[in-house]
């Protein structure tokens, strides 16, 4: 699987399947969007009160779910964490308040391309921005220190509170809020949300797809691995797109988009940037946490609570664009950036206390 | 001997340590990786660089044995 082959085939899976969802219900350009799917998690379970994107997004599961079961078939669950859990917690806030600002994690990002969404261009150019200034930090000798192997349960627990997110889904108990109008009432049939988030993660875990080591790899090493992932979603998105008549170019009247260049640069700056930071994209976070990465798995509360806040404090956007509360937030995440990448630099790169030799 | 361990650090620290050290010298050189995808990244960098790899397991760890 970690070929080119293997790469570009889970691409082209993630492409064909996100138009497949719309198609199916998902909002349009939102057949994968792993924060605005774990913004509606935090809604469906009353984290915040907007009304419109309130939902238990099946394919977040099935995306854990469906790394899990790659990484026990193929001997690769490994519990550990420890490295620099509460740090990545605010990482994980971080990346989702830049990402409710652009409306989109990086794979939106890519889908809205593919959907002929023009303001995901400025975007994408905010994200490399983003993951330059977070290379640079990494060629300083940022780091968050090493996992450590940890008990077993440690590892499951995050996989088993995907099954228990599953449960609340099917037995809809009165306090999950499930929205009547917006994003958050179109979905596709929870079977197939479901089914699609287990492929993606399986394809996902095996090849390593990773939206933000794409851009970081080539940099730092000239290496386009991860880029070739990245570039098949985008192409056969786009073929899907069109294919279905779903592709509609410009910048104006995009679905769940909105216009304001520099709002959607510096969001995805952001998202480009903590995600160099945490060592991966927001859904390969899932993919690892699927794994056992503990620290990966508070990197999605820290992303819940950051959509919590988001919602509760009105700093996400929307289609009419960006709140002057969402610019100040954006404002102090920078500044929060900028602190996290200089505390975590080593004066002696890669010597820990405690490494062996 | 040049050796360093990898085990544990996030995407992409271990092509980046494996990186700093063949900058600092090529001779041969001696890698920890504590997990697949870090063995394969490593691999995949040495071998693009000119290094031929050999590579044990042990305790589901990895030993990477690099040389020009």
């Amino acid at each position: 699987m970690q070929s080119k082959k293997g790469i570009i085939s889970t691409g082209a899976a993630i492409g064909l399947i996100a138009v497949l969802l719309v198609k199916m219900g998902n909002p349009a350009n939102m057949g994968f969007c792993i924060a605005c799917f774990i913004r509606d998690i935090a809604g469906g379970l009353g984290l915040h009160r907007a009304a419109v994107v309130q939902y238990l997004r099946p394919e977040i599961m099935g995306l854990v779910l469906g790394a899990f079961i790659a990484a026990k078939a193929g001997k690769e669950f490994s519990s550990r964490g420890g490295s620099s859990p509460m740090t990545r917690f605010f990482l994980g806030i971080i990346v989702m308040i830049g990402a409710l600002m652009f409306l989109g994690c990086p794979l939106r990002m890519i889908l809205r391309l593919a959907g002929g969404d023009l303001n995901a261009l400025v975007g994408i150019v905010g994200f490399a921005a983003g993951i330059y200034i977070g290379v640079l930090f990494l060629n300083k000798g940022f780091s968050l220190k090493r996992t450590y192997r940890l008990p077993d349960f440690e590892g499951y627990s995050f996989p088993l509170f995907n099954i228990f997110l599953m449960v609340l889904l099917l037995a809809a108990p009165a306090f999950v809020i499930f929205s009547e109008s917006g994003p958050g009432s179109m979905y596709a049939p929870i079977a197939i949300a479901l089914a699609a988030g287990l492929v993606v993660g399986f394809l996902a875990q095996k090849s390593r797809l990773c939206c933000v080591g794409g851009t970081r790899d080539m940099i730092l090493f000239r290496d386009n691995y991860l880029l070739l992932g990245f570039l098949a979603i985008f192409v056969f998105a786009a073929i899907g797109n069109m294919a279905t008549g779903m592709f509609s170019l410009g910048f104006e009247g995009q679905p769940v988009a909105h216009t304001d260049g520099l709002w959607n640069f510096l969001g995805m700056a952001v998202v480009g940037w903590g995600s160099v930071l945490l060592g991966g994209c927001p859904l390969r976070q899932l993919i690892l946490a699927g794994e056992g990465n503990a620290d990966s798995a508070i990197t999605f509360f820290g992303m819940l609570v950051g959509a919590g806040f988001a919602h509760n404090f009105s700093l996400a956007a929307s289609p009419k664009g960006a709140t002057v509360n969402g610019q100040i937030a954006i404002a102090i995440c920078i500044v929060l950036l900028v602190a996290i990448s200089a505390a975590n630099i080593e004066k002696t790169p890669f010597k820990s206390k405690g490494d062996l030799s | 001997m040049n050796r360093i361990d990898t085990r544990g650090m996030s995407c992409p620290q271990p092509v980046l340590m494996t990186k700093k050290a063949i900058d600092r010298s090529t001779e041969a050189l001696e890698i920890l990786a504590g997990d697949n995808t870090a063995k394969n990244n490593i691999k995949r960098f040495l071998e693009s660089k000119g290094f031929s790899v050999e590579i044990e397991e042990t305790n589901e760890e990895f030993l990477l044995k690099a040389t020009k």
